[in-house]
């Protein structure tokens, strides 16, 4: 019986050696959760400027104002760039918050080789994606700024599923389909942007921590 | 008992099952890594990876990061070899409960 039990515990052992020395499997499920409401706030705010001027089937005018700024600092100085830039390092922060807080509690360094490694393949699609709709806004087609974003990042998240939690693929295909509906409906991305970043990240988040984190917290 | 016999006697610690664990998902993985994984001092976790290099389990290579040295372990054919008899072994042990 005593042989059996430390055979059971052996296996765990491997098991558990195998998913700490290759996932970074810290990520809370909150941090997708706090991600998700920054980003419903944003899209919130920013449809509030869109209407402001002119309603969402002006959404081409505003949007080209925006990228049409004359100098960098009347970019800087638009309102629509600001709130991407608050929702973005809001968004950054309290994901991070969570995260951290959750490979405290684990006693798992946050920065390790698993999150190193986890770091520079989202990055790859990312920054490949950034360039890309740069040079959407420096063309003009605007309209397809939003849809790239979800199908970008989409890809990063679909990448990174083999060095995190194996989960975070499912969101990753939800982007990328989300974002390939939005190319035929665009002028509307910004219910799409609050759908993909917003929603779909909560929805994750909740079943994330439901999964993983409720049981730990308990115990 | 024959079941005891299957398992190997090198893997009897903790320690070393979980190296080898490690090393049979990643390519390479270097000391530092190891000791953070295992949270063990230097000089336990050096043993052990003696004691695998020994039985020809483990590979060694020494290598530099600027002037620091870098030594990196991966796994030989024999050791992939001797842990999955082991982890066959281990899966006999519980299945003889039933």
């Amino acid at each position: 019986m005593n042989e059996q039990q430390q055979s059971l515990q052996d296996i765990q052992q491997i098991k558990q050696m195998m998913e700490r020395s290759s996932r970074f499997i810290s990520l809370s499920g909150l941090s997708g959760v706090a991600a998700g409401a920054c980003a419903l706030v944003g899209a919130w705010f920013a449809n509030g400027v869109i209407e402001a001027s002119g309603g969402t089937s002006n959404y081409r005018a505003v949007v080209s104002r925006t990228f049409a700024s004359e100098t960098v600092l009347d970019f800087l100085d638009h309102k629509l760039f600001q709130i991407a830039l608050c929702t973005f390092f809001a968004a950054l922060l309290s994901a991070f918050a969570f995260t951290y807080l959750r490979s405290k509690k684990n006693n798992i360094p946050m920065w390790g080789y698993s999150s190193k490694r986890l770091l520079i393949n989202v990055a790859v699609p990312m920054i490949a994606g950034g360039i890309y709709i740069f040079r959407e806004m420096q063309l003009g087609t605007y309209e397809l700024i939003a849809p790239g974003c979800l199908i970008f990042y989409g890809l990063a998240l679909v990448n990174a599923s083999k060095y995190t939690l194996s989960e975070v693929r499912y969101l990753g295909y939800c982007q990328i389909l989300l974002g390939i509906i939005n190319c035929w409906f665009v002028g509307d991305g910004i219910y799409f942007w609050a759908i993909g970043f917003g929603l779909l990240h909560i929805v994750y988040g909740v079943v994330m921590w439901y999964r993983y984190e409720r049981v730990a917290e308990k115990n | 008992m024959n079941l005891i016999e299957n398992l190997n006697k090198i893997f009897d610690s903790r320690i070393r099952l979980g190296i080898m664990s490690a090393l049979m998902v990643n390519d390479e993985v270097n000391f530092n890594e190891l000791k953070e994984l295992l949270s063990i001092t230097d000089g336990n976790l050096a043993s052990h990876l003696k004691t695998l290099e020994e039985s020809a389990y483990v590979k060694v290579q020494k290598g530099f990061i600027g002037r620091k040295t870098n030594t990196t372990y991966s796994i030989t054919k024999a050791g992939e070899k001797a842990f999955k008899t082991h982890l066959t072994a281990l899966e006999k042990m519980i299945g003889s409960i039933k």
